[in-house]
């Protein structure tokens, strides 16, 4: 492991504070080594925290006294007792002082690493931001295509999950199996003990037969060599790959429709017509990051620039993407089948038969005439969760409409094994009972296999069983071994992208406990492979690309964070030829009644992420509930099982029930009940009480996405929910402006409103830099990527559960849900400070804490602020965030993760959006280096850089060619409430275009207007 | 002198008979008796259940200042809650008193002088008050001193546009001109009790408190001269302090509080709750100490009748302030009017339109006035209504802002209905020790009046 952090081992000495963040043992401080090593806790302390020196002395059999006398009680013991908190780190060959600068490092300048997050097999590329060796921050890497600069929530939140102090840290060692708490089964070991433990076991594996590898979905070549040079000595070792979101009918649907499995990709920018299937593609799919930039670039609409795309949604709950349609048919996920089959025959399309259902006949007709007449710039998405009928319909529908190659691309998978996870699983659980080892790195397959899978009796029959894990959960209890995994910002590897482009996942820093280790390294140490992980994926690539100069090369695709060339080409697999009849066999008919679907949750995910406490203090995009997930039902099904909200219901699939709180949701089909999955892990130290609304108690092989013909039932007993936003009507206040394409066209101005203008003085004139923002709201998907790319930059606490019950969630930028057009449209608008030129906050604040500067930012100042509040209670926006509390959490492992370029806010002042104030100073400091002034796009705050959308726009409105100038200066560009206020704010919008089908949108009038007479 | 004074005053004194007999000198007597004589029982009672609530009132301000405000309910919507509430409620408490004292003197309305000593102390105190909510409120009250324009290095001034600071002067004017006129009243009151002492003690620290009072002839001249001048000042202050404080709401942009009807309607309702309050404590005095023939039924009808007076007044600024949303035509003045109308806490607004409209209009009846019991339960109803309605105001009003995603509903949590409830511990305390070393109704006054009326 020596040369890891190859590339990171010049900033590790500034990390040599790193705290090991443990339990019970951390209160304690020992006023003598006497007192120490006559502690009870002694062995235990030296094992969690200095494993590597409790190996040492377990080897050579001293006790507590020699051991103390051999170390010496100068520096590896003023370190211990006196700070407590210096780990033990892998040896380093080369340790530089900071005395000399090293090169590349200017203290107060971040670095950037390109790196890549893996989820669900495939990789987004990234980039972390890092101050003197400390990551605290991670983007979307423009270069990659499965990011293009944006980022998920979820890959935004990763660097706080690296300094997760829930992290495991230790080694354990199953070493007495009676005991009834599990936690009391397990002792703290160390690696080299593992390591031996190991050694011993390998004299068993005989020709590979008794070790099994199991890991989660890969697209990693280099683990992929890795795993061979691993059968080269183990030729029958076998590698198992699960992930309880593996896209199986998606692949099941190929093989329905070609014979094989083949990777569907979607082009959005070419898409005039979308249908979407029950399919959140602009969530929940392996390119959704891309798909979010593409389908937005398309959407977007400016005076130059008005052919946009019309999206239709057959839904079965609201999502992000149906939020955004044009128009959405709900509909029950079972019911989205008969749909397909009515639609393909419509379209002539094979496999197709019947009509569409009365409830869905105008949308249909509407649905099959538009796609019609888009021909091949139509596309039609299938949901993921949808059946493998569906997907195979909706491959020969856009075959049909000669979509292929303009809006859907075939290519090879880029995962390295295409057999269902599900059947990897079972196979696993057939060949267990022979086993002597099995090494599970990552994920959770006790907890997240199906219900009827039972995987935990499986692994306890291995002897030898280890789990690699970031948290101790459910299957490391079920392991005879917990180690640590080595996050992936801390251990080389690779992976592939949606469209098979590879990526090295590069670690700007070395793992902050010395116990923990990469996939990669554990697969080496089977092998006996003497490479550290940074070798075997140099070695793999260097081997695979066979370049002239692949030193050159190496370190421009660590630059650039893709191995350029690597994208697969396309494919042009054909229609099965038996496709009618085979689709006529598959074809199911759903039972009658209730339903339930079980979705990925668009935050946590299958529940990896939940214990993230970024994720969880983010309100669900649909629902505005945040720490919590429930059970989306319609309001007549809510009266059906007769439930409120907030009551916990059971839902019973089978003979398997599950628990969650009831949620009325508008828009939602009746007769369904949609779950997320991500909420039932029971094992997190702190989190677990209000985690266990479990959807996989109710999941099983044959129905992984919900089914048809289930009960639910009220409980009577009611639920807490921390509901972020209580009101989503807009009453006549119309903070979100929209307007049809076709009105837009005909009425460029259309969304403005008379202004209040009432001023008697005349205003500052603003010379140099003006900042101004503008946030399109035809673009923004809901994601919320923004305000967790504000969370990690500006330092913002996660206040809990409790507190956001208070409704003080600290977020500076949040992303309002508003239901317009009578519910028929739904507006998401982010709101970040309006850094109004006439700012209200200011008149306000009796002691001046609240500031406007010459460049039009309304700034904070913190250590003035005396906390009334006033400047909140005035502020139209809502947009201030006050400290309550002291919302500070100090503890040292989550303060390395704190911008330094930020100030941490303390109990009693008020904090807001501050436009990125610190990447201001940045560029005024390039302004001052180069005597020029700040380029157009130096600057971008962070919610503009996460936004997979490219909705928000920053810059300087002085400037004549800047972008935000431009959007500013569209007849669309508006400011809220300035028909009432004469506030000015420096964050514009740019009003919601949306592209009904005429025909469809003037009946939905004629309904509305309707029922409003009713 | 004020014998010119005396036909004007004639029209509106207490009918001659219920104090036609009464020998000059008893009305000294009578009013420095409960101090001279032995502690009663029920002082105690009343002292301690006072001091124990104060004891609760120090340990909620203790953990909110070093917990932090978010032991109270307030969120992000609605950022100002109890503090704000009891700081307004507090200061409305007080403004009987000095419009008692310096509005009645001006007018030489004499029957104020039954009144006049208790309602100032009782402003006084309800300033004492009112003025640390507003300090406590603040997210780091060591910090509040900045609200002041003290010389300092960094050359920064309060800023002056924000109404926080008007508030900052306002208040402190008021309570230091009350104080004024309060002690400036008490002097020819202590120099009567240092002469009527028994006990060396009594006798030094009533001396020292009357500041050398004699009763020359001269003194009188000054005293009159000095009550007027100060009753000329605090007159407008009665106005501005609760105009200011109603500018805190009117100067923001909050849909709910942009109303130029704040002022007047502020100043209207604190002299409602004032009125109601004095006329609680008058009943308990003059039942207590039997002070039947000082505080007579005539002073309390017409303090009734204020209070009636007042209340419309507060009506008709409800009913403005509807209209007004509805005039206007303001898509957020209307969400707002609706929702403390119809909204989550729309009982409350019923209440405080119950307490503060409806129950008053019993007081047309002059057998209620004089049905004592009644007549407190309908001055408590209305001292809760008139907390319910800086409550619609603030936290009822912030919820509904111009952004209708931010809506969130204020329940009180524990240590709110402690900050609501205990502060009533520093007003009793302080007022158990007036009645039991202070005179509490001005002996002199009351003098003056029975002599220009014939008594000897």
């Amino acid at each position: 492991m020596s040369n890891v952090n190859r590339m990171s081992n010049v900033t590790l000495t500034s990390e040599n504070d790193m705290p090991v963040m443990n339990t019970p043992i951390e209160e304690k401080r020992w006023e003598t080594l006497d007192d120490f090593i006559n502690d009870p806790d002694f062995e235990q302390v030296m094992e969690e925290k200095y494993p590597r020196e409790a190996s040492v002395m377990r080897r050579s059999g001293m006790n507590r006294r020699q051991f103390m006398q051999l170390m010496g009680a100068s520096v590896a013991m003023g370190g211990l007792v006196l700070s407590g908190c210096a780990p033990s780190r892998p040896e380093q060959e080369e340790i530089i002082p900071y005395v000399r600068q090293p090169e590349e490092i200017v203290p107060g300048t971040p670095l950037y690493f390109s790196t890549a997050m893996t989820l669900g097999g495939y990789v987004t590329g990234a980039v972390l931001e890092t101050h003197e060796g400390r990551p605290h921050r991670i983007e979307g890497n423009e270069n990659h295509p499965a990011s293009k600069g944006g980022a998920s929530a979820m890959l935004l939140s990763t660097v706080l999950e690296l300094y997760n102090p829930n992290r495991n840290t230790a080694v354990y060692e199953r070493t007495d199996a009676s005991a009834a708490d599990p936690e009391d089964q397990y002792s703290v070991s160390t690696l080299a003990a593992f390591q031996e433990a190991m050694a011993a076991s390998k004299a068993n594996w005989g020709d590979g037969s008794g070790v099994a590898i199991l890991t989660q979905l890969s697209s990693s070549p280099s683990m992929q060599a890795e795993v061979e040079f691993l059968q080269e000595t183990y030729p029958n070792a076998q590698w198992f790959q699960y992930d309880p979101v593996a896209r199986t009918p998606v692949n099941d649907g190929a093989r329905l429709a070609f014979g094989d499995v083949v990777n569907t990709m979607y082009d959005f920018t070419q898409a005039d017509v979308i249908l979407s299937l029950d399919s959140d593609f602009l969530m929940d799919m392996p390119g959704s990051v891309a798909y979010a930039a593409d389908f937005s670039e398309k959407r977007r609409v400016r005076m130059d620039k008005q052919n946009t795309s019309r999206l239709y949604a057959v839904t079965s709950s609201q999502t992000n993407t149906s939020s955004v349609s044009d128009h959405a048919l709900p509909m029950r996920a079972a019911d989205v089948e008969a749909f397909t089959l009515a639609l393909a025959s419509a379209l002539g399309a094979d496999g197709g038969s019947g009509e569409f259902s009365e409830a869905a006949s105008a949308f249909g007709a509407a649905v099959v005439e538009d796609l019609q007449s888009a021909g091949a710039n139509a596309v039609v998405v299938p949901g993921e969760g949808q059946s493998a009928v569906v997907h195979a319909l909706a491959h020969a529908i856009n075959a049909a409409l000669g979509a292929v190659d303009t809006t859907v691309m075939y290519t090879d998978s880029p995962l390295t094994n295409t057999t269902n996870a599900l059947e990897q699983l079972s196979n696993l659980i057939g060949v267990s009972g022979g086993l002597e080892a099995l090494i599970i790195i990552d994920g959770n397959p006790v907890h997240d296999a199906p219900a009827d899978v039972n995987i935990a009796s499986a692994i306890s029959t291995v002897p030898f069983s280890v789990h690699l894990s970031l948290y101790r959960n459910e299957t490391s209890y079920e392991a005879t071994w917990q180690v640590p995994l080595a996050h992936f910002i801390e251990t080389w590897g690779d992976g592939r992208a949606f469209d098979g482009t590879a990526s090295v996942i590069q670690p700007p820093i070395g793992a902050l406990y010395s116990t923990a280790i990469g996939p990669l390294e554990i697969v080496a140490m089977m092998a006996d492979d003497e490479r550290s992980a940074f070798e075997i994926v140099r070695d793999y690539w260097e081997g695979e690309l066979a370049s002239s100069d692949f030193a050159t090369d190496w370190r421009r695709f660590l630059e650039l964070g893709v191995i350029e060339g690597t994208a697969f080409d396309t494919t042009s697999p054909s229609l099965s030829g038996s496709l009618a009849s085979d689709i006529e066999a598959a074809v199911s008919t759903p039972a009658d009644g209730l339903e339930v679907v079980i979705r990925v949750d668009p935050l946590i995910w299958d529940g990896r992420f939940s214990n993230n406490p970024w994720l969880q203090e983010l309100p669900n995009p649909i629902t505005k509930i945040a720490w919590d997930t429930v059970a989306m039902m319609s309001e007549a099904t809510a009266d059906e099982i007769s439930a409120r909200d907030g009551e916990i219901i059971d839902i019973t699939v089978g003979n398997n029930t599950m628990q969650a709180p009831a949620w009325v949701m508008p828009k939602h089909p009746d007769d369904s009940i949609t779950v997320m999955l991500g909420y039932g892990q029971g094992i997190s130290p702190e989190l677990d009480e209000d985690l266990r609304f479990d959807a996989y108690a109710i999941r099983t092989s044959d129905a992984l996405y919900g089914t048809a013909g289930i009960s639910a039932e009220g409980t009577g007993r009611n639920y807490e929910l921390a509901l972020v936003q209580k009101n989503m009507d807009p009453f006549d206040t119309e903070p979100v402006r929209m307007k049809t394409l076709d009105a837009f066209i005909a009425d460029p101005d259309g969304v403005q409103k008379d202004k209040y203008d009432g001023n008697f003085l005349p205003g500052f004139e603003y010379t140099g830099n003006a900042w101004g923002m503008s946030i399109d709201l035809t673009t923004c998907i809901g994601c919320n990527a923004c305000m967790v790319a504000c969370q990690s930059e500006n330092t913002i606490p996660t206040i809990g559960k409790s507190e956001v019950l208070q409704e003080r969630d600290m977020h500076w930028i949040r992303v309002d849900t508003l239901y317009i057009e009578d519910g028929d449209q739904t507006g998401f608008m982010p709101v970040p400070c309006m850094h109004c030129e006439n700012a209200p906050c200011e008149q306000v604040c009796p002691v001046q804490a609240t500031v406007h500067d010459h460049e039009g930012i309304n700034n904070m100042v913190y250590n003035r602020c005396v906390g009334t509040r006033y400047c909140s209670a005035n502020c139209p926006y809502g947009v201030r965030r006050f400290n309550y509390l002291d919302y500070t959490d100090d503890t040292l492992i989550l303060q390395e993760q704190r911008n330094p370029d930020v100030s941490v806010r303390v109990r009693g002042v008020m904090e807001k959006c501050t436009y990125c104030w610190q990447r201001i100073n940045a560029g005024r400091v390039l302004q001052a280096v180069t005597d020029e002034p700040i380029p157009d796009g130096a600057v971008l705050t962070a919610c503009q850089t996460a936004c997979p959308a490219n909705a928000i726009v920053f810059g300087n409105i002085n400037d004549e060619a800047s972008a935000v100038r431009a959007e500013k200066s569209e007849p669309h560009s508006y400011s809220v409430l300035d028909d009432i206020l004469n506030t000015k704010p420096r964050t514009t919008y740019l009003a919601k275009i949306f592209n009904p089908n005429p025909a469809l949108y003037e009946a939905q009038a004629d309904e509305s207007a309707e029922s409003e007479e009713e | 002198m004020a014998t010119q004074n005396a036909t004007a005053g004639a029209v509106n004194q207490p009918q001659e008979s219920e104090r036609q007999h009464l020998p000059l000198g008893s009305v000294a007597r009578d009013v420095s008796a409960p101090i001279f004589s032995s502690t009663p029982l029920w002082w105690w009672i009343g002292f301690f259940i006072s001091g124990g609530l104060l004891a609760v009132f120090t340990v909620t301000l203790g953990a909110i200042s070093v917990i932090g405000v978010g032991l109270w309910d307030i969120n992000n919507p609605v950022v100002w809650g109890v503090g704000i509430i009891n700081l307004i409620f507090w200061i409305g408490i007080g403004h009987a008193g000095t419009f008692i004292s310096a509005v009645l003197l001006l007018l030489r309305q004499k029957w104020r002088s039954a009144f006049s000593r208790f309602a100032e102390g009782m402003t006084l105190m309800a300033v004492a008050v009112a003025g640390l909510m507003p300090i406590f409120h603040a997210g780091r009250p060591w910090f509040v001193y900045w609200l002041l324009p003290y010389p300092n290095t960094l050359g920064l001034n309060p800023q002056w546009t924000s109404a926080l600071v008007w508030d900052v002067v306002a208040i402190s004017t008021y309570g230091l001109v009350s104080l004024l006129f309060w002690y400036i009243d008490l002097l020819p009151d202590f120099a009567i009790m240092r002469d009527k002492s028994q006990t060396k003690f009594a006798k030094v620290t009533y001396g020292i408190l009357s500041f050398g009072w004699r009763g020359e002839s001269k003194q009188w001249h000054m005293l009159h001269k000095v009550s007027y001048l100060l009753a000329a000042l605090a007159t407008p202050l009665v106005i501005s302090v609760h105009s200011i404080v109603g500018l805190d709401f009117a100067m923001g942009n909050l849909p709910a509080w942009h109303h130029t009807i704040f002022p007047p309607y502020f100043v209207a309702g604190a002299v409602f709750s004032g009125f109601s309050m004095v006329i609680i404590v008058a009943i308990a005095l003059r039942n207590q100490f039997g002070w039947q023939h000082l505080i007579t039924q005539r002073h309390i009808d017409f303090a009734a009748k204020f209070v009636l007076g007042t209340g419309m007044l507060v009506g008709y600024g409800y009913l403005i302030e509807a209209f007004g949303a509805w005039y206007a035509g303001h898509p957020g003045e209307i969400i707002a009017t609706n929702g403390r109308m119809f909204g989550p806490t729309a009982p409350l607004y019923w209440a405080m339109i119950f307490f503060n409209v409806g129950a008053i209009q019993l007081l047309w009846f002059k057998s209620v006035r004089e049905n004592h019991a009644l007549l407190i339960a309908i001055c408590i109803g209305v001292l809760i209504g008139m907390w319910l309605e800086r409550y619609v105001i603030i936290a009822v009003g912030l919820n509904y802002g111009h952004m209708v995603a931010m809506q969130e509903a204020w329940i009180p949590t524990v240590f709110d209905w402690l900050t609501i409830i205990s502060p009533f511990g520093l007003f009793g305390t302080l007022f158990f020790l007036f009645i039991r070393f202070f005179p509490a109704l001005p002996m002199f006054e009351v003098q003056e009046i029975g002599y220009e009326e014939g008594w000897r």
